[in-house]
């Protein structure tokens, strides 16, 4: 375990040294959240019919969505992307660590260090001015915290897989171009899910995409709660294991078939 | 039982094949031509404890490959590989703790972080204790001089600098097995050195096995007991550096320097075969046992005007030429002549 942490501490203090990085992003999502905002003023103003959503519940999932943008934004890994193309990741085989576990706590660093950067500033200043609300109890405040980490834990496996996928691409982001589309429409971050339309709420509830923000998020907000909560959280935590059970066959099928570049 | 044992290793590699040209960019977008590289062809060896083999070949011929099968990063197609009891590519992690590994072209240690720091992550990733870890950074850090470039980031690093803090970063978790795969390429020539001392002392003070891929020669001759050549994937030959010598050739070499001024055009000799001529400067091959080398350093002597001489064995790149030659005109001996040319050519 001492390894996994070493690495996953040694990444994450590097990558809090790229503070110049955060407070740009912090200066980007407040402004996008605020244009979000609006366009939902707009809506809200112009509509009567029914909304699945109050106007307060939406602002609310907007500047979360703008305080946790980072586990919508899978990246892939650079560091082992430049080892697979340079075949430095030779090295890395020789290293007494399980890969996978590695490269996930790799990934896991990578996400949580903007995540902690860009979340407090922008819970802080959205919360105090800009109408985002505390979660309606305690308990769904907790829930909320688990389940956030869960999607933490879901968008690092996700970075991990699309990380291993470059053992088949090589050159260019590997499945990650596929990845964030998907990713846009269906985590929420586009649009909240509850505004997508009943005919594909059984899609949207079947890809795993959601565990990523909008089931912590629908937590925090009452949305869901109850049974439904812990439906979701389960759901949550199956596709985080299946997605880590695909990461670590996928990665051994990769390294089975591995031909070091160069030398 | 030795400490490594390889039985009849084979390695193919696919390399997708594409025609030239926009037709054939055009047929490769529908069907995929693979040509197979066989880098491996049932290479066999096997290698005591605390030995210091050299492995040599030209480009291609499958030495990285081998290493990186012995290091538990390829995966074979067939063979066996048993090293201290286990096999690389199956006991992976347990295995790659108990060896240590260093490839000359990359670098193992992280790019953005100073030396030091590269190293206290290594102690956590191989685990070792505290105390040992203490002790066996501080002595590399000593026969390594690496004192002061500790506080450095590897990107800021030399390459003979970076290549001593690789050394001691694969040798950090005391590792019973070295390999060494092109540890001096593009190091100068006091880097060299250097690296030759500590890799001898390692050899010989910690009795560590050490199995060492190298282009240069010098290397060889300087470190290396036991020499394994090996070519389009196969093991050509296989002992000391003296029998390797003796099996591909008897020959031996003379030199001649003529005094300045002297008419004449070529040095020749019955018993001898001039393969250079550099100026007043005559290189003879011959066979000591066809003619002594007292009589043919007296002969020359008098027929030539003579300022200087000595005698020395073919270099160890003429020997590998020699072998590769052979190999391609399956087994039958090359001219002296058709050999020293090509020699010369590599040169």
């Amino acid at each position: 375990m001492k390894a996994y942490l070493a690495i996953l501490s040694s990444r994450f203090l590097a990558l809090l040294q790229y503070r110049a990085a955060a407070i740009a992003g912090v200066g980007t999502q407040l402004f996008f959240g605020l244009v979000r905002v609006m366009i939902f003023d707009g809506f809200y103003r112009s509509s009567s019919g029914p909304q699945p959503m109050t106007y307060d519940q939406v602002v609310t999932y907007i500047w979360l969505g703008q305080a946790m943008l980072a586990l919508t934004l899978l990246a892939v890994d650079n560091d082992v992307a430049v080892m697979i193309r340079t075949g430095n990741v030779a090295y890395e085989m020789t290293r007494p660590v399980d890969l996978y576990a590695f490269w996930f706590a790799r990934a896991l660093s990578g996400r949580a260090a903007p995540l902690v950067m860009r979340a407090i500033p922008i819970f802080i200043i959205a919360g105090l001015f800009l109408g985002l609300q505390p979660p309606v109890s305690l308990r769904a405040g907790l829930m909320f915290i688990v389940s956030a980490f869960g999607g933490l834990l879901m968008a690092s496996s996700l970075v991990a897989l699309t990380t291993i996928s470059l053992l088949w691409t090589i050159s260019g982001e590997g499945l990650n171009r596929l990845a964030l589309p998907l990713i846009f429409f269906f985590s929420g971050i586009g649009i909240p899910l509850p505004f997508f339309p009943d005919w594909s709420q059984p899609l949207v509830a079947a890809l795993p995409f959601r565990g990523l923000i909008d089931t912590p998020f629908r937590i925090y907000l009452g949305h869901l709660s109850g049974q439904a909560a812990t439906a979701a959280v389960l759901s949550q935590l199956a596709w985080i294991m299946a997605l880590v059970i695909i990461g670590r066959v996928t990665l051994a099928r990769g390294l089975r078939k591995l031909v070091v570049q160069g030398g | 039982m030795p400490q490594i044992v390889v039985e009849d290793l084979v390695k193919t590699f696919h390399i997708a094949r594409r025609a030239p040209g926009l037709w054939g960019g055009l047929k490769g977008l529908l069907k995929r031509d693979w040509r197979e590289i066989r880098a491996l062809d049932g290479v066999s060896f096997s290698i005591a404890q605390g030995e210091l083999v050299g492995y040599i070949g030209p480009n291609g011929a499958g030495k990285s490959t081998t290493v990186k099968v012995l290091s538990g990063i390829l995966v074979p197609d067939s063979g066996s590989v048993m090293v201290m009891g286990r096999t690389p590519w199956i006991d992976r992690i347990d295995y790659v703790r108990r060896i240590g590994v260093v490839f000359g072209q990359r670098t193992q240690l992280w790019w953005d972080l100073p030396v030091i720091e590269s190293f206290d992550l290594l102690r956590d990733i191989y685990r070792v204790p505290q105390d040992r870890y203490r002790a066996s950074r501080d002595e590399l850090i000593a026969m390594l001089d690496l004192g002061a470039l500790l506080d450095t980031t590897v990107r800021q690093l030399s390459l003979g600098q970076r290549m001593r803090c690789d050394l001691a970063a694969a040798l950090l978790h005391e590792p019973e097995l070295l390999f060494l795969d092109e540890p001096t390429i593009g190091l100068d020539a006091v880097s060299k050195l250097a690296v030759r001392e500590f890799i001898e002392r390692l050899n010989k003070q910690r009795g560590m096995t050490v199995i060492l891929t190298t282009h240069d020669m010098d290397d060889i001759e300087a470190l290396c007991r036991r020499v394994m050549v090996i070519g389009d994937g196969r093991i050509l030959s296989d002992g000391t550096l003296a029998d390797l010598r003796a099996s591909v050739t008897r020959e031996r070499w003379l030199t001649v320097d003529l005094v300045d001024g002297a008419p004449v055009a070529a040095v020749t000799d019955p018993d001898a075969a001039l393969i250079r001529q550099e100026g007043k400067r005559f290189c003879l091959a011959f066979d000591p046992q066809r003619i002594s080398v007292p009589d043919l350093i007296a002969r020359i002597a008098r027929n030539y005007p003579v300022h200087d001489l000595f005698v020395e064995n073919p270099p160890i790149e003429a020997i590998i030429a020699r072998i590769y030659a052979q190999r391609r005109s399956s087994g039958a001996l090359t001219a002296v002549r058709g050999f020293a040319a090509s020699v010369d050519k590599s040169q």
